[in-house]
Formats: structure tokens, sequence, C-alpha cells
């Protein structure tokens, strides 16, 4: 009875503080993506800019040649394989930070932020010098007669790969150190009192109890990965092309507005299929953890 | 002691492989940092290839008056992208525990949408959004687009440290006499001190740091710090992107040294905070036994 006028009165503070973070998306995000939707339904023009003539082809387009289909793999390939391995790198880590760091805790947390300071194009570049076939690498490889000829690892899929490990891996640390610094060390010390193994406990209870961090890690790395633009501009070859960097090209080279907004719908939608699976193994995942 | 043979071993060997594992990480993630510092201080023409110390790519990029201008489009941007975004963000985190579900879905399939969708698709959206509705492409619409994300990903970091907080500090100020705006200023913000802080960080570091959107809506008149460097990346690669990048690095970590000195000045009062969290917790869970 007496809480009842507090409550209302935060019900209404909610609302209040949510209006400017709710109007800025509507006006910037939603309307924003309501052009594509339209564009993807339009004629472009000759020389860029578009035409207001309704048209159903910019679809059909994407399936009229088998390079599409192939770019749209190639790009989910990589995004798979970025993710699985940014998680593998990076949860041993996490682990560290969260359970062994003790005080020098912060400064590790801040070491792995300042190569995120640096600038991104800068450190993609980085690796260009390093691994380019008279860089220091090589150099070095072929002083210790490991190597012989040419690293030839520029350009490739897996130049690409490691620039995506590089780049995205703070990204899927951050939530797994935070999920693995709230967990309870206490659930552990009873799992060992009850006589489970380090892995046993690590499956049991770290695994379950962390799923949140290490799902948001994932979405973290590979919804942006999906979109990646710069890395395989830089370091990879023809058959790293992503998705992102044939929508950007329609845009800034061939100038067909209404097919690269066709891509973009394509890409949206394959994005909410996906996440769509995601959240119902989530919601497994969840309940298994539950079940414990 | 009883269980003794494979699964002792592997404990013995688990730290020191933990402990390895953790430092080669921190070396792939800094080598090719190390490397671009060093190769700033090379006097050859050729990126790749050590000729001795010189400082003279430092000059060429301190006299040039394009890369001067693009640091000061990108700190402006970043700047008041980080304020906007940080205050909408920490609000929106706040607001989604206090509205009914039905509006907090709604908001939080906002939250999400912005996070999942591309890049490169809000860059498209937003350039299309732009040149139709007649916007002159520049700092402002460079900031508006960044800000949507930026303040997504604040909202995030600010809501994963509420959802570790229980209610009971800012229902016992409520009980106490305390006004929701009190409430809000003198508990839940302050406690929440070091995600709002990080969330600042990220914003600013993202939008500094973006390129794909930037590039898109930039326009031909304003062009920040990664526009200039991709630029540069594309006509020959020239030594003097090593020495903006090692400013660059200089700068930041003077900025963060000086932010980790004002978090732990102010340290003191979160760390009280987190006991008063602590024994209102064990009283929670004292309750609930």
């Amino acid at each position: 009875m007496i809480r009842r006028p507090l409550k209302l009165v935060t019900a209404g503070a909610g609302g209040v503080l949510l209006a400017p973070a709710a109007l800025w998306y509507a006006a910037f995000f939603v309307v924003p993506l309501g052009f594509i939707l339209v564009f993807s339904f339009l004629t472009s023009a000759d020389y860029g800019g578009i035409e207001y003539k309704f048209n159903l082809g910019n679809y059909p387009q994407l399936l009229s040649a088998p390079i599409y289909l192939r770019i749209f793999l190639n790009t989910m390939g990589m995004a798979f394989s970025g993710t699985v391995l940014c998680l593998l790198v990076g949860f041993p880590l996490a682990y560290f930070l969260a359970t062994r760091a003790g005080r020098w805790k912060n400064l590790f947390l801040i070491l792995l932020i300042v190569p995120f300071w640096t600038s991104f194009l800068t450190r993609t570049y980085a690796w260009l010098i390093l691994l380019s076939d008279n860089g220091p690498l090589a150099h070095v490889l072929r002083q210790t007669g490991l190597l012989q000829g040419d690293l030839g690892f520029l350009y490739t899929y897996k130049a690409v790969l490691m620039g995506v490990v590089y780049n995205y891996l703070p990204l899927m640390i951050f939530p797994l150190y935070v999920s693995l610094e709230r967990l309870d060390k206490r659930l552990l010390e009873a799992a060992k009192d009850l006589g489970a193994g380090r892995l046993q406990a690590f499956w049991r209870i770290t695994v379950p109890l962390t799923m949140p961090g290490i799902l948001t890690g994932c979405l973290l790395v590979f919804i942006p990965l999906t979109g990646e633009y710069v890395i395989p501009a830089i370091l990879g070859g023809a058959k790293s092309y992503m998705i992102g960097n044939l929508i950007g090209d329609e845009f800034v080279s061939a100038h067909d507005w209404a097919f690269g907004s066709a891509l973009g719908m394509a890409v949206i939608v394959l994005l909410m299929f996906l996440i769509a699976v995601y959240f119902r193994v989530a919601r497994r995942g969840a309940a298994a953890g539950m079940s414990l | 002691m009883i269980s003794a043979g494979r699964p002792e071993r592997l404990g013995r060997l688990f730290e020191p492989a933990l402990r390895a594992w953790t430092g080669l990480v921190y070396v792939f993630l800094f080598l090719p940092i190390v490397l671009v510092v060093i190769f700033s201080f090379n006097a050859s023409r050729l990126v790749a290839v050590w000729s001795g110390f010189s400082l003279k790519w430092y000059g060429t990029a301190w006299t040039d008056a394009s890369i001067l201008d693009a640091l000061r489009v990108s700190l402006t941007v970043a700047l008041i992208n980080a304020a906007l975004a940080t205050v909408f963000g920490t609000l929106a985190a706040i607001g989604m525990q206090r509205v009914g579900r039905r509006t907090r879905t709604a908001f939080e399939l906002m939250v999400y949408g912005t996070i999942v969708t591309p890049e490169i698709v809000i860059a498209i959206a937003s350039l299309l959004f732009f040149v139709t509705i007649n916007v002159d492409l520049g700092i402002p619409t460079i900031v508006i687009t960044h800000v949507v994300y930026n303040t997504s990903i604040v909202a995030l970091i600010v809501r994963a440290r509420l959802a570790g907080m229980d209610r009971t500090l800012d229902e016992a100020a409520a009980d106490l006499g305390a006004t929701p705006l009190q409430t809000l200023r003198r508990v839940t913000i302050p406690l929440l001190s070091p995600a709002i802080l990080a969330g600042a960080l990220l914003a600013f570091t993202f939008s500094f740091d973006d390129f794909v959107l930037t590039f898109f809506v930039s326009g031909a008149s304003s062009t920040t710090l990664p526009l200039r460097i991709f630029s540069m990346l594309r006509f020959g690669v020239s030594p003097a992107v090593n020495a903006i990048a090692t400013v660059m690095l200089v700068v930041t970590l003077t900025c963060i040294f000086t932010a980790s000195l004002i978090v732990r000045r102010h340290g003191r009062g979160d760390a009280e905070g987190g006991l008063l969290l602590a024994a209102a917790r064990s009283a929670s869970q004292r309750e609930a036994a």
C-alpha cells in the first residue's frame, strides 16, 4: 500500500529515461533502414542516384550469377571460423584475467584496450609489413633456416582470418571476462570438495554459468564480422572478397544503389534468420544450465 | 591425494599453460604495434626494410596540413559522440529496468537491432537517408550515425553492471525518503560509474577509429584520421603513417593513464559501494535460506 505511489513514480521516470535514445533510434536507424527497403524496389539511374520507378528486378539479380552466392557463403564461413577462433583464443585469457591476475588485473585489462586505441587501419596494415615476403618475419625464418623462398601468406584467406582474430579478439574477451569475474568462485570450491575434477568443474559449472558471456562475445564478434569491409580490403585477395566489400562497391564504384540496397536487405534477412537460430540454441543452453 | 595420476598431472600443467597462453596472446596483440613504433623511426623510404634511425617522418606528418585537419575532425566527432552516447546509453540502461515489459522488449529490439545490423548496411542506409532528404554530409552526419551504434554499446555495458547489482539499495534509498532523482544521482549512478566510464571510453574509441560508417557519410569536406590513413595506404604506403600511429598511441595512452588515475581517486567511493552491495547481497541470501 505504501509502496504503490513510489512504483508509479519510478515507472513514469523509466519512460523519460528511455526517450532520448528511443527518439534517436527512430529517426536515425529505423527511418534509414526503411529507406534501403524502399530503394531496393526502385531503379538505379545510369550514373548513380535513383529513379523513382518501381522495380522488382533487384532481388532476382542476386541469383543471376553464382558469384553472388559464393560471396555469401565465403562470408558466412569467414564469420564462423573467425568467431570460433576468437572464443578458443580468448577464453583462457579471460579466465586468467578473472581468476589469476590478482592486483595486476586492471593493468592487464588496460593492455587489452591499448591495441584498440591505435588505429584499426594501422594495426591491420602493420601485419602487411610483418608478413610481407621481405618483412621481418620472413627474414627471421630465413635466418633460422625454417623458410626457403617466400612466405606467401599475404592476400590469402588465412591472412584475412588472422587479421580478423587480431582485430575482434577484445570484443570476445570483455564479455567473457565480465561473466567469469561475476562467477561465484565458492561454487568451484564446492565442486572440488564434492570430488569434481578440474575438467568436470569447468564443463559443469564454469561453462554453463558463463554462457551469457560466451553468447554475448560470439554475437559481438560474428555480427560485425559479417559486414566486414576493411580487413579483406587490406589483407585479402580476390578469394576473400566478402559481402561487405560487394555492398560497398555498389555504392562507391558501381553506383548501382538499388542493387546495393537489395544486397543490404538480403544481409539483414540472413542475419535475422541466424539470430533466430542463435536464440533458440541460447534458450536451450540456458535451460540446460539451469537444470544443473 | 587419493586421485593421483592423470587429473593431477593435468592440474600441474594447467597453471603454467594458462600463463604461457596469456603471454602469447599479448605478444600477438602487441607485436604489430611495437613494429609500427619501431618503423616510425626508420630512415628508409621502404616500409619493411630497416636502414637506420631517423625522425624525419614525424616532421613530414606534422607539417602535413591535411593530417592535422583530419586529426581535428576525428577528435571533434569522437568527443561529441562519446558525450551523447554515454548520456543516452546510461539513461536508457537505467530506464529499461523501470518500464513495463512490453516497452522494454520493444526498446531492446532497437538496441540489439543497431548492434546486429552490419556497419556497412547502416552506412549505406544512412547515406541514402541523408542524400535523399538533402542534408549536407559532414561532421554532423558522421556524429549522428556514430551515436546510433555507440548508444547501444554504452546501454549494454551499463545494463550488464545493473544486472549484477541488486535493487535493494535503490529500494533502501527510497524507503529512507530519497526522491527517484536523488536515488538516481546519489545511489544508482555512483554505483554504475565504472561501467559508465568504460562505456564512454569504448564509445570514444569506436568513433575515433571508425572507418566504414565515416567513409560513407563524411562527404568530401570532412576527412577523419582513419579515412586519411586509408587514402595514404592506397596511394603508396608512406612511413609517415607509422609516425602518425605512434603519436596517436602516445596521446591515447596518456588519456587512459589520466582516466585510470581519476577512477582510482574516486575508487574509494566505489569500493564502499561494492562493500554495501556485498552486505546487501549476503543479507538477502540469508533471508532466502
